[in-house]
């Protein structure tokens, strides 16, 4: 089975806080990891290969530096590792960035499986992987929490609702994204580390994907940013103090419309 | 690309300063463009020696923007219920609608909506178009986004905004890329541009640290999605009058490649914490399932529920339905106590348009107090204990 998991690399959002000073993002000392739901789409992709044998391609757009988190993949039990990076990409927003991954992944080959991440922890849409599946034109399947069974014909999922759960069978090819649910990911294994630091990652620029310029990049991306702003700091506040008791009295007077 | 100017470049470093992504910096005097650039133009803007433009793509409308006229909400119905954030995007929907003096419609695929209409009628829509079909009992992906793709192209609205459930975060994105439309996720604020008539779509970006608005001047329907309980629906007027339109369509539309094995409804009741108007909410140091058991009572002493931080969810105090925040729920309550939670941007964001929020935390450097309406500050195992059995004293008395 040929399956494809796409990892992003994010900074550590609980890292990343607003300097109250300067209105702006504390950038110092923030990590950049690999988007913990792309972990466990990555672990589900490797088991099934555990599985059913084949291959598990780990790929991601972004800048250079994203090779880091594709040797992790590697570590993690990920077969290779794809780097899609380009300065044209700059400025892409979902559509651009689902026609950039659905270009790769067609240059790579053709894929049984492909598995993303419920949503990144940076942007938060959720959008880039029913984007894929549509280019793709896979079945797809949004926050799965489990899968149940999966062979070369089809795959049967738990895909979560508001209300609880639906169990759907898609056919394959498909395209899942995952939830942290969906299992607990290994730790690397040393022979894994060894394998992520010998190994040779790939990387494919726009023109090595057949990208057309207008697709790609802020050209490519129909949402433009008008502006960026700070939020409006909440009215004012009041911190009680004294002992415990004390305090509760004094909240006790403020709750009075609420009970 | 974002270019820089060095012959107007100062190397101020306002831009650095500024940027909210940590992507331009002041090397050698020069400003440079680091690769986490989004090209949102804040710097632009905020240039001095106006040493800073952003290229531009020469991008045109993809389509002829005059032809596309109309709000449209899609409105979800399963299980034979109107999902309420229906009724919200109406309202929005609405006042849209009103200034740019076009019709809202909501559009409701499914079995059995026919009874839904006069209640989207009563809630602002001037049209309801009715999909309804037994192959749409199910959610299933592929057959609601032919559906959807082709009403869509046959009608042009200019605005289509939709829910941000989980049917909404896996449908939208799929009818938004086929039809290579703008789509931004979980707004926070949708207004209409005085000048051209653009959507403003205006979202909480980086987890909530900042706020972006953004608009989709080439390409349309111009599609929004808002999380259940941040637009407010009108009152209900009975009232209203509107059309009901029918929508026939070829009955290989329906045909699916997926099936829908089984519906798992959660058994749990108390875990619609976004109907409740007062939550007593854990993070990590409540440190334990005793730890919620103790809220559990102070949330039935205010008539309440109980919500979560992830930590607490993460570390198996308390299921998953109760998460609040960036990768849990969006609350609307009128009080919300927050119990051992530090307040990272990542929670604050799914609960901060709360009426009123208590925090109770033992370090009073917590961010939590930044948003706090009232902030206690000591043991919550003192103070919750106490704060209950006050209530109840209060009760009896």
């Amino acid at each position: 089975m040929e399956i494809l998991v796409c990892i992003k690399q994010v900074p550590d959002a609980k890292d990343v806080r607003l300097d109250p000073e300067t209105n702006t993002l504390a950038r110092e000392g923030v990590q950049s990891i690999m988007n913990p739901y792309d972990r466990h789409a990555l672990e589900e992709g490797v088991r099934i290969r555990e599985q059913l044998g084949g291959q598990v391609t780990a790929l991601s757009m972004g800048p250079p530096q994203a090779e880091e988190v594709l040797r992790e993949a590697i570590a993690c039990g990920a077969d290779r590792g794809v780097l899609v990076s380009d300065r044209a990409f700059a400025g892409s927003d979902t559509w651009a960035t689902s026609y950039t991954l659905a270009m790769a992944a067609r240059t790579l080959g053709t894929f049984d499986l492909v598995l993303c991440g419920k949503q990144a922890i940076d942007g938060d849409t959720a959008q880039v992987g029913p984007g894929l599946a549509c280019r793709l034109n896979m079945s797809y399947a949004t926050c799965v929490q489990k899968t149940r069974e999966v062979d070369k014909e089809a795959i049967v999922v738990e895909r979560m609702m508001d209300d609880g759960y639906d169990v759907l069978r898609l056919p394959l090819p498909a395209l899942l994204t995952v939830v942290k649910d969906i299992n607990e990911p290994r730790v690397p294994s040393l022979k894994g580390k060894m394998k992520a630091k010998k190994a040779r990652i790939t990387t494919l620029s726009a023109d090595d994907i057949g990208a057309v310029p207008e697709h790609i990049g802020l050209a490519g991306s129909p949402t433009q940013v008008v502006k960026v702003f700070t939020p409006k700091p909440r009215g004012d506040r009041m911190i009680f103090s004294g002992t415990a008791e004390e305090q509760v009295e004094q909240l006790l007077e403020q709750l009075e419309p609420y009970l | 690309m974002l270019i820089v100017d060095e012959e107007k470049c100062i190397g101020c470093g306002v831009c650095e300063a500024n940027c909210s992504f940590g992507a331009i910096s002041v090397v050698d005097g020069i400003a440079v463009v680091g690769d986490g650039c989004t090209l949102c133009g804040s710097c632009v803007d905020t240039c001095e020696p106006e040493a800073l433009h952003i290229e531009a793509t020469g991008k045109t409308a993809t389509v002829d923007l005059d032809e596309w006229s109309g709000i449209w909400v899609i409105v979800e119905f399963r299980h034979g219920t109107v999902a309420p954030v229906g009724f919200e995007l109406l309202g929005v929907g609405r006042q849209l609608a009103d200034q740019r003096g076009v019709p809202l419609s909501g559009i409701i695929l499914g079995d059995r909506v026919a009874e839904t209409a006069g209640d989207l009628i009563a809630a602002g829509a001037d049209q309801v178009y009715l999909v309804e079909h037994p192959e749409l009992a199910q959610y299933r992906e592929d057959v609601y986004g032919r559906v959807l793709e082709r009403l869509i192209r046959e009608h042009k609205p200019e605005v289509v905004l939709a829910g941000a459930t989980a049917i909404g975060r896996s449908l939208i994105p799929q009818v938004a890329t086929v039809l290579g439309a703008g789509l931004t996720a979980d707004c926070t604020q949708l207004a209409i541009r005085e000048e051209d008539g653009m959507l403003l779509q205006t979202r909480p970006a980086f987890g909530g640290n900042i706020m972006a608005t953004i608009e989709c001047p080439f390409s349309r329907p111009q599609m929004a999605t808002v999380r259940p309980r941040v637009m407010a629906p009108l009152p209900r007027d009975a009232g209203r009058s509107g059309e009901v339109i029918r929508v026939e369509l070829p009955e290989d539309i329906y045909q699916s490649r997926v099936e829908v094995l089984e519906n798992v409804i959660s058994d749990q009741d108390d875990v619609n914490i976004q109907e409740q108007e007062i939550l007593v909410a854990g993070g990590r140091g409540t440190d334990g399932e005793k730890g919620f058991a103790m809220l559990r009572e102070l949330a039935e002493e205010l008539g309440g529920g109980v919500a979560a931080s992830r930590a607490a969810v993460d570390s198996g105090w308390i299921s998953y339905p109760h998460q609040v925040g960036q990768t849990g729920k969006t609350v609307c309550p009128k009080l919300y106590v927050a119990c051992g939670i530090s307040g990272a941007i990542q929670h604050a964001v799914g609960m901060q348009s709360a009426e009123t929020v208590v925090a109770i935390n033992r370090d009073p450097a917590a961010p939590i107090y930044d948003i706090a309406t009232y902030g206690l500050v000591g043991d919550l195992f003192e103070i919750v204990p106490l704060l209950t059995r006050k209530l109840r004293e209060k009760k009896t008395s």
